[in-house]
């Protein structure tokens, strides 16, 4: 067991690009929803396999190759554990989410999802878990239906979602924590009601993965889908888990190598899941190197990190509030760490433009939740997102920079 | 870099109180236009006859940048004849894009989003609209690198 170790200040030291000034001040970087930074002993593992180790995977007789395999497959062993998963074989590595989600819309749509077929989703989702469902849709033609979020609190309307579910659509894929809003969805609950019904369940858990303890046996879900980098991985690389004997049960998506058990010219068996979903080469090192972020983030503590960021996202709630004119997204308790805001006075890139010139990395936009923008009657906010290497003093910054701008646009 | 030269009063003050802005009765071209990275959205309507744009409103929302290039735009083409307003479309688009000088008077306020990159598309989305309403196509006539001032 490690000891504790102490998250904000005195764990920056180990996050080389933290340490530098952005025009004169010291970077305050608020963009961790977007893609968190990196600890030395990731970018060491991805330059230590490179410079040691590097070879393919799986093929190879050679020494390297066997180094690189036993590493590849030792970082989905490490992934399953991360999830609480039955075995590795319920971890297909992914470039991130996004694939994960589009691997099961075309795989298990395929076999799966059929004309008049209804595709449940909510309005918080994030583009894509919506995107990927529109084109299973226009393939199919099932339809998509969408559970209604209240206000600006953004909870999901848990009354309507039973309706939906009692009339038993194929799938119910949501979002775990929303980006824009910072609305935890009660994840356990909404797969067992779902269960409840026989409907499938998809868990985006691109936000909570690295912010929160995620076990897919506690969730109850079918499929969990999250990326490397949002937890201090590199970027292109994640994972889908699909509940044991599910993956079995999906055709191939992608051909090539790596996935085949018989290759002929006529006629080609596949592997057994979860090879048969990783054609081509992978990304080996990225895959060693996110095996490493989940043992850093867990030496650390999951349930630590989540007081750590949502201490952070509270004071900066509660702190912002009281500036003139803002409109706060989300709801105002149990958020997750993250504070989207519109200010009545600036526009969102306005605002952005400015924390920059402060050295505060802040994200302005639509976050790829448009539909939800839009139901708010927004076209995009601000957000700062925080991770367990920001700091009270950065949430100082933060408010203060935010109230200048506001000032600034309201003289 | 210099914020203030990016924000500069003649742009806060049109971005707050754009001129022109509402609907247009009898448009005789109605573009909407958005820049779905950001969310600004600016719908132009023109009303031309004889080749002259008689006037010019807009609807939509954006940033300061956005909303203040909006409202200048409306402001200088109202009146004029398309040909000019083709040409002055040209003129800003390349400017701001680092070809040639930006015109006088108060729309070369705008110059400062040259060294801001991601609020280039803040800065020429109505411009933009412009183009299309106008009915010209993109690079027609192939942009002319002017010199004139050198």
């Amino acid at each position: 067991m490690h000891p504790l170790r102490p998250l904000g200040a005195e764990i920056r030291h180990e996050f080389p690009v933290l340490d530098q000034l952005v025009h004169g001040k010291p970077l305050v970087y608020l963009d961790n929803a977007a893609t968190t930074q990196k600890p030395l002993r990731v970018i060491e593992a991805l330059s230590h396999f490179y410079e040691r180790d590097n070879s393919n995977v799986h093929r190879g007789l050679h020494e390297l190759s066997n180094r690189a395999t036993a590493q590849y497959e030792g970082a989905r062993e490490r992934a399953a554990r991360y999830l609480g998963a039955e075995s590795a074989r319920t971890i297909v590595f992914t470039r991130g989410t996004t694939e994960a989600i589009n691997l099961v819309a075309n795989s298990w749509g395929a076999r799966f999802i059929g004309p008049g077929d209804v595709i449940l989703l909510t309005e918080m989702e994030h583009h894509s878990n919506i995107v990927p469902w529109q084109l299973l849709a226009e393939r199919s033609g099932a339809r998509i239906e969408w559970t209604p979020v209240l206000g600006d609190e953004g909870l999901l309307d848990m009354d309507a979602l039973r309706q939906a579910l009692a009339r038993k659509p194929r799938l119910f894929s949501f979002v775990h924590i929303s980006n824009s809003l910072g609305v935890i969805n009660p994840a356990a609950e909404l797969c067992a009601l779902a269960r409840a019904q026989g409907v499938t369940t998809l868990v985006d858990a691109a936000q909570s993965a690295g912010h929160l303890p995620v076990n897919v046996r506690e969730l109850g879900c079918d499929f969990l889908a999250f990326s490397g980098h949002k937890l201090c991985g590199p970027t292109g690389i994640g994972v889908l888990y699909g509940r044991p004997g599910l993956l079995d049960t999906m055709p191939p998506w992608q051909g090539g190598g790596e996935m085949i058990a018989r290759a002929g010219y006529d006629r080609t068996t596949f592997k057994e899941a979860p090879h048969r979903f990783e054609a081509g080469t992978p990304d080996i090192a990225g895959a060693i190197g996110l095996g490493v972020a989940l043992d850093y983030v867990d030496e650390l503590g999951r349930a630590r990190i989540f007081d750590h960021d949502t201490a952070l996202a509270r004071a900066a709630y509660e702190r912002l509030r009281a500036i003139p004119g803002i409109r706060l997204l989300g709801p105002r308790e149990a958020r997750a760490g993250l504070v989207s805001f519109a200010l009545g006075a600036a526009h969102a890139h306005d605002v952005v433009t400015l924390a920059n010139e402060e050295g505060v990395a802040l994200r302005g936009g639509h976050h790829c939740t448009q539909p939800l923008m839009r139901k708010l009657g927004l076209t995009s906010s601000a957000r700062a997102s925080f991770y367990f290497y920001n700091t009270h003093a950065e949430v100082d910054r933060l408010v203060e920079t935010v109230a200048q701008i506001e000032k600034f646009f309201s003289k | 870099m210099n914020l203030s030269e990016l924000y500069q009063e003649i742009i806060l003050d049109h971005a707050k109180r754009p001129l022109n802005r509402g609907i247009l009765e009898n448009p005789t071209v109605t573009v909407p236009a958005d820049n779905p990275t950001c969310g600004d959205e600016v719908t132009l309507q023109l009303r031309v006859a004889e080749d002259r744009i008689e006037d010019v409103r807009f609807t939509g929302q954006g940033c300061a940048i956005c909303m203040a290039s909006t409202s200048m735009m409306t402001r200088a083409i109202k009146g004029k004849p398309t040909a000019e307003a083709g040409a002055l479309f040209r003129q800003v688009h390349d400017a701001i894009h680092g070809h040639g000088e930006m015109p006088k008077g108060e729309i070369a306020a705008l110059a400062g989003v040259r060294e801001f990159p991601q609020r280039v598309k803040c800065a020429l989305l109505s411009w933009e609209a412009l183009r299309e309403a106008l009915g010209l196509r993109k690079g027609d006539p192939p942009h002319v690198v002017t010199t004139e001032g050198e």
